[in-house]
């Protein structure tokens, strides 16, 4: 029985010696957590508005609405595919949604023939939209031409801004 | 408002004369730039009594003659009636070929008698004679008449003064469709908006204009009753629809629309009924124009790589090329009497009207400007009116078809631009 307790002791002599505890130290280095680093941005909060449109946003992907074409061109460059397949993706799950897109040319050239150039550039864009499955029922494609230039001047910047077309809701 | 004539001879036909309208009444400024050669001298009148109506007769006449650029208007210095006696030796000396007497009266009811008479000095005969009895309000008309009379006798051509013209203003964010005497007078507004307006064309009976407004955000073909002001859509199908052109007998339209992807050419009643295709091509087909007899449509066509004129039947069927130089040829007029097409050509980058005779296929540049567009002929097809700029405003011009009388119209603020020239009317 002597053994027994003496082992106990012995033991929970050692335990006791296992454990330890840091003493404070006045000396021991304050984490200032105050300043801005990776810890700041983990509390941030930012905030979701359940019932808010995609379509409103000013920061969305979906406020991006034009593309914009080389002179004599009226096929849509590669670059603005990503704009589409936004707009695309949001018509297809929102399918009381309907654009009319509104193609345009530089103010060069006849009223008429350049409503039918601002035509194709509006066609592209719905055929590429419609390639990414958009129903025809809510698209439809119509030509502005030359009669609303978005930048008045006439140079190869003022032309370039407004060989565009435009999708709008 | 005094005329102020100042005549130089060149070489060729470039007498430059300056006429400034009255800018208090007319809001369209014209300004003669160019007249013929050979102008006939011929001694106008005043009028016995003219100054009873609103407008005198004798200054009408004088200012429609003179911008013709066909005439060179000698005064008379005093009043002469239909009944005064005519001393042919005296005005033949003074150098007239011709001269111009008459009257007005006031008839019981309000209306007013204008009578006149053209007489030969030369061949000291009567030429012509009238009376025409006219609303107050339409004294202009009578003037006008009196004018295209003279031009007939002496020119053989009917003279265009009585007609008017359409043509579109933009001053800021408004557009106006506007409707003035050939003049630039009696300017009146037939459509206000916020949109843009363009290829107005008119009935054949000069009571209604087509034309394509942007209301609705997208281009739509409607007509327009100018008296009663009723509107009627002729043509909003899905995608674009402009590009209006009334059939010789009034009863339908041809116009382009985008329905089917591409614009094309289709047929409509003027109700807006009974739409039919009308080219079924791999490429752009627009502004499609009938000729005087209805029986060709001339369009603009970019099937061959790049936009040239073509012509077909207005029945349907394969088209015909008609335009060969230059790889950008659009906006094709058929003249009145079908022998020559004038169209706006891009050469070296400049935009320019060109007028090609059909029985012999000759070019010629009418203009030395760099933004024309529209070209509208005169219904007596001895003019052509087109929309131009000037100093970066837009204006319109008007040239003969032989390229030597030249008239600039334009507005104190704005531009003008569109220019549909009317009809002959009764």
């Amino acid at each position: 029985m002597r053994t027994l307790t003496s082992v106990f002791v012995l033991s929970s002599a050692m335990l006791l010696a296992a454990c330890s505890s840091t003493k404070l130290d006045d000396k021991a280095p304050v984490v200032d957590r105050s300043a801005s680093g990776a810890g700041a941005d983990a509390r941030s909060v930012g905030t979701v508005n359940a019932n808010s449109d995609p379509l409103n946003d000013p920061q969305g992907v979906l406020a991006k609405r034009s593309v914009y074409f080389d002179y004599d061109s009226y096929s849509v460059k590669g670059e603005y595919q990503p704009i589409l397949e936004n707009h695309a993706k949001y018509l297809q799950s929102h399918k009381d949604r309907k654009i009319i897109i509104q193609g345009n040319t530089d103010e060069r050239g006849g009223a008429e023939y350049n409503l039918a150039l601002g035509q194709k550039r509006a066609e592209a864009v719905r055929k590429s939209m419609s390639l990414l499955g958009v129903s025809d029922s809510q698209m439809e494609a119509v030509s502005l031409g030359k009669e609303k230039p978005k930048a008045e001047g006439h140079d190869e910047a003022a032309w370039a801004e407004n060989r565009r077309a435009d999708i709008v809701y | 408002m005094n005329a102020m004539t100042k005549s130089i001879f060149f070489r060729t036909f470039a007498i430059v004369a300056l006429l400034i309208a009255n800018l208090a009444h007319a809001q369209i400024r014209v300004e003669i730039a160019g007249v013929g050669a050979n102008r006939i001298p011929i001694a106008i009148a005043a009028f016995g009594d003219e100054s009873i109506a609103p407008s005198q007769i004798s200054a009408i006449v004088k200012a429609d003659l003179g911008r013709s650029g066909y005439f060179r208007i000698i005064d008379t210095g005093n009043v002469m009636t239909e009944n005064t006696p005519i001393n042919y030796a005296d005005w033949k000396s003074r150098g007239a070929n011709a001269i111009v007497v008459g009257s007005v009266s006031r008839l019981p009811g309000g209306h007013f008698d204008v009578k006149y008479r053209l007489f030969d000095t030369v061949k000291e005969t009567q030429l012509s004679s009238m009376a025409l009895s006219s609303q107050p309000q339409f004294i202009r008309v009578a003037g006008h008449k009196i004018a295209d009379d003279i031009y007939l006798k002496l020119l053989g051509i009917p003279g265009a003064f009585a007609t008017r013209i359409a043509y579109v203003t933009k001053a800021g964010r408004e557009y106006h469709l506007e409707i003035a005497d050939s003049d630039g007078e009696g300017v009146q507004v037939a459509l206000r908006s916020n949109e843009p307006i363009i290829s107005p064309s008119w009935s054949p009976d000069g009571t209604k204009v087509a034309y394509v407004s942007f209301e609705n955000k997208k281009p739509v073909v409607y007509v327009q009753d100018l008296v009663t002001r009723k509107r009627t859509v002729v043509a909003n199908f899905k995608g674009s629809n402009s590009a209006p052109a009334w059939s010789p007998d009034g009863s339908r339209l041809a116009v382009a629309l985008s329905r089917s992807g591409l614009t094309q050419m289709y047929m409509v009643n003027a109700d807006g009924s009974n739409l039919r295709r009308l080219t079924s091509s791999a490429g752009i087909d627009t502004e499609p124009q009938f000729s005087a007899d209805g029986q060709t449509i001339y369009f603009t066509s970019d099937r061959s790589g790049g936009p040239q004129i073509y012509k077909m039947s207005a029945a349907g069927g394969e088209a015909r090329r008609v335009t060969f130089n230059g790889t950008y040829n659009i906006s094709p007029r058929i003249s009145p009497d079908g022998k020559s097409l004038a169209y706006i050509s891009r050469r070296d980058g400049k935009f320019q009207l060109y007028l090609l005779d059909l029985t012999n296929g000759q070019e010629i540049r009418l203009s030395d400007t760099g933004r024309d567009e529209s070209p509208s002929f005169s219904p007596n097809g001895k003019y052509l009116m087109y929309a131009t700029s000037d100093g970066g405003r837009g204006t319109l011009a008007v040239v003969s078809v032989d390229g030597s009388v030249r008239q600039r119209l334009s507005i104190r603020a704005g531009d003008i631009q569109e220019p549909k020239w009317g009809p002959f009317m009764k």
